[in-house]
């Protein structure tokens, strides 16, 4: 069962904050309006502050993806904002 | 052209804002500004538009770093000294960023290289020192459709204003014609205070790279004064249009740039 089919994704891993929000923010720029973006990032810090930050930009959170080993997919519907 | 990881990490504090975000910093790397003037306007300037990664700046300049530019002119260090401006300016911007094209001109503007210079790029920053220079700048932009940023400093007090055409006022329709020579004190005589090169200048920044992104309101139809011994800002509004400006009026005289005799001491009212 497809929820959700998705268009790109980023890791964020290899980052630390902010880049890892700035990372998945570039990444989700360059999604259409409604595509989905899935970012891999670490627990702890990134878990806790990008999901929120991506909200903020206006951007839906579908879901968070416990990948039981450190790290989280975080499954994001692009939400264009008008110029 | 996708931004590189380096480019992310490099400019992230502007990418993070909404107003900028990857599409604002994709229109800055693709942006062209020509600075006239490496000194004490001129130095912040390209320096905040190179760290900003303004992918192309071009900078004009004849003269040679001197020991009693460096109290203002900050893109010059002691060891530049008698050094053409415009190289020890170029080799200031690719030190902070490798992203950017440094084009350098080592000559003066006048009525013959001015329509040439400005040609290839988005927005200009008048850092000059005189008013024969800020009114052939002015002229020119507005012959060539260009928008631009007019500045001048002089002891504790500077000013601005935004050109966009068909968005306000020129410079000429505010001040008319260069002041009698003699008639106002030169930069040597008058002094300027260090920072306000860096106030001003900074402005004149800010106001390239709101142009170049798109965002908020620009200083066109106003005239920013900043005075610093009252700490004074004062935004004075400017008449929409003039219909008696000479080149942007209604029934303009003036077709090409005009060369206005300089002052025997080099330097004019507003400085640098």
């Amino acid at each position: 069962m497809a929820e959700y089919q998705i268009t790109d994704t980023v890791d964020i891993t290899d980052v630390v904050c902010p880049v890892t929000f700035v990372k998945a923010k570039v990444a989700l720029e360059e999604l259409d309006d409604g595509e989905i973006l899935s970012i891999r990032m670490n627990d702890g810090e990134p878990v806790q502050n990008v999901p929120r930050s991506i909200k903020e930009e206006g951007h839906k959170i579908l879901k968070l993806i416990d990948n039981a080993d450190g790290t989280y997919n975080l499954i994001v519907r692009k939400v264009e904002e008008e110029e | 052209m996708a931004l590189s990881n380096e480019q992310i990490e490099r400019y992230s504090r502007h990418i993070i804002l909404k107003e900028v975000g990857a599409k604002g910093q994709k229109k800055l790397l693709n942006a062209k500004v020509l600075i006239i003037g490496a000194g004490g306007l001129g130095a912040p300037a390209a320096m905040y538009l190179a760290a900003a990664g303004v992918g192309t700046i071009g900078i004009v300049d004849a003269d040679e770093v001197d020991l009693s530019n460096l109290q203002r002119q900050i893109i010059h260090s002691t060891a530049d000294v008698g050094k053409a401006k415009v190289k020890s300016a170029e080799e200031t911007m690719n030190a902070l960023n490798p992203d950017v094209t440094v084009h350098t001109y080592r000559e003066f503007v006048d009525s013959s290289n001015i329509m040439e210079l400005i040609e290839p790029y988005d927005f200009i920053i008048d850092g000059t020192d005189n008013f024969p220079a800020k009114f052939l700048i002015n002229d020119a932009c507005v012959l060539a459709k260009k928008p631009f940023s007019h500045a001048g400093i002089i002891r504790f007090q500077g000013q601005l204003m935004t050109y966009v055409p068909g968005q306000g006022p020129c410079y000429r329709c505010v001040f008319e014609n260069p002041p009698p020579k003699d008639a106002v004190p030169t930069c040597k005589q008058a002094g300027v205070i260090g920072a306000m090169g860096g106030v001003i200048g900074s402005l004149q920044a800010m106001e390239a790279v709101k142009y170049i992104i798109g965002k908020g309101q620009l200083l066109t139809g106003y005239l920013l004064t900043y005075d610093a011994l009252t700490m004074t800002f004062r935004k004075i509004k400017l008449p929409k249009h003039v219909p008696n400006c000479a080149v942007c009026g209604d029934h303009p005289t003036i077709f090409e740039p005009i060369d206005y005799e300089q002052a025997e001491c080099e330097g004019l009212g507003l400085t640098d």
